[in-house]
């Protein structure tokens, strides 16, 4: 049997999705047995790889970094999910979209009475100015919601995904969920 | 005297006073219309347009909670037609505010929530307009945050109808469109206000609050609104 190639990353988010989908427990050993997890913040890998089947993206595309990432994850992928509502609907990442980066940024490093206060501007990633949800950067397959989406729904919906079908997620879960 | 008509909702034969409107009569029998604005025991107003329906003979769709039933009526309440705009409409009402369902007072128990996931809204199509408005927490018991505010007006018809204090009000135009304590005031400086709540109660999603909630924490208690107006209405 030929196992499907299955990667997660996260962009803007707080991993929560990430440790909600390790909450499906005991599943997690079957769905070894029918997936290789080709590229993820749990592995040791650094470059995305050339072709993957399905793609969970945690987080809202919020740096410059993000801005990269997701496209060529999106231009390896077969199916994209938005997973979780920082992908999905910008969340809590874009709440600052109303007052820009560039305020925040003054409030957070300049502001406060610090010794030599400076932005961070080396290895950093350069914030954009409006925090976006997945899909108004690339085209998204399919959509989980959730803060986070519970293990139950991960693995439902991955499990509809492997065995080639789309997930019906309506009444599954929910934004905020 | 009131006449009793006939008329056939979703291919069920229904029944109901002339005085009544499609959404009354549809709810007597059974039927949910999905909707924001329209609460018993308050005056109809048809601002949100979710309860939209397609009646024969109409072109344009009309409010289910402010059209008057009427003899041989065939009312549509769940074409697709009418899902696509429902489901439309509630994408522009994320669109237009800041909510932030994961952070919200009523996470779990919104109307506006409930809805998108009742009509199968998993994401808003259009961009959000991320608006800066200012959150009022003047007040010391409750609190405002129009970042949630769906501009259903419960608020505003409750105080003025029920309470009889009418310190809520519509301000502005279009996309600019906010509801005010008294002239604009905070709310905490009301010489109207009675500190009663019912505005809070009914609002439909965390745009009214009580201080001192933190996320998920508070439940809306509207059921108050049908039993006060029927007793009113009996004049007991």
């Amino acid at each position: 049997m030929t196992r499907t190639k299955i990667a997660t990353v996260w962009l803007d988010g707080c991993s929560g999705c990430h440790m909600s989908f390790l909450d499906i427990d005991g599943a997690l050993l079957d769905l070894a047995d029918r997936i290789d997890l080709v590229y993820s913040p749990l592995v040791d890998r650094k470059d995305f790889p050339d072709s993957v089947d399905i793609t969970l993206v945690e987080g809202a595309v919020s740096s410059e970094d993000d801005l990269a990432k997701i496209r060529k994850v999106r231009a390896h992928t077969r199916t994209l999910v938005a997973f979780g509502d920082c992908a999905v609907t910008g969340n809590v990442p874009a709440l600052r979209n109303s007052v820009g980066a560039e305020s925040v940024l003054r409030r957070v490093y300049l502001e406060p009475d610090l010794h030599a206060p400076q932005v961070p501007n080396l290895v950093v990633p350069a914030l954009l100015n409006v925090v976006k949800p997945v899909h108004a950067v690339v085209p998204v397959d399919v959509f989980i919601p959730g803060c986070p989406p519970s293990a139950k729904t991960i693995l439902y919906a991955l499990t509809e995904l492997l065995d080639g079908r789309m997930p019906d997620l309506s009444n599954r879960t929910r934004f905020g969920a | 005297m009131t006449r009793v008509v006939t008329l056939k909702i979703d291919d069920i034969d229904a029944t109901g006073r002339e005085d009544e409107t499609v959404l009354e009569v549809a709810l007597e029998h059974g039927i949910q219309i999905p909707r924001l604005c329209a609460l018993e025991g308050l005056t109809p107003v048809g601002a949100c347009r979710l309860c939209l329906v397609e009646i024969e003979g109409t072109g344009r769709l009309l409010p289910a909670c402010t059209t008057r039933v009427a003899e041989g009526m065939v009312v549509k309440t769940n074409s697709e037609r009418l899902r696509k705009y429902r489901r439309m409409t509630i994408e522009m009402l994320f669109a237009e505010g800041n909510h932030v369902c994961s952070v919200c007072v009523v996470n779990g128990r919104c109307e506006l929530q409930d809805l998108a996931v009742r009509l199968g809204v998993d994401h808003i199509r259009i961009p959000y307009l991320y608006p800066k408005r200012a959150v009022d927490a003047s007040h010391e018991r409750f609190a405002l945050d129009p970042n949630r505010c769906v501009l259903c007006t419960r608020c505003v018809r409750v105080c003025g109808e029920i309470e009889g204090a009418h310190t809520w009000d519509l301000m502005s135009r279009g996309i600019d469109s906010a509801v005010i304590t008294d002239l604009h005031t905070p709310w905490g400086e009301s010489d109207t206000c009675t500190t009663c709540g019912k505005c809070v109660q009914v609002c439909p999603t965390g745009a009214l609050f009580e201080k001192g909630m933190a996320v998920g924490e508070m439940t809306k208690r509207a059921s108050f609104l049908a039993t006060l107006a029927a007793s009113r209405e009996d004049g007991r």
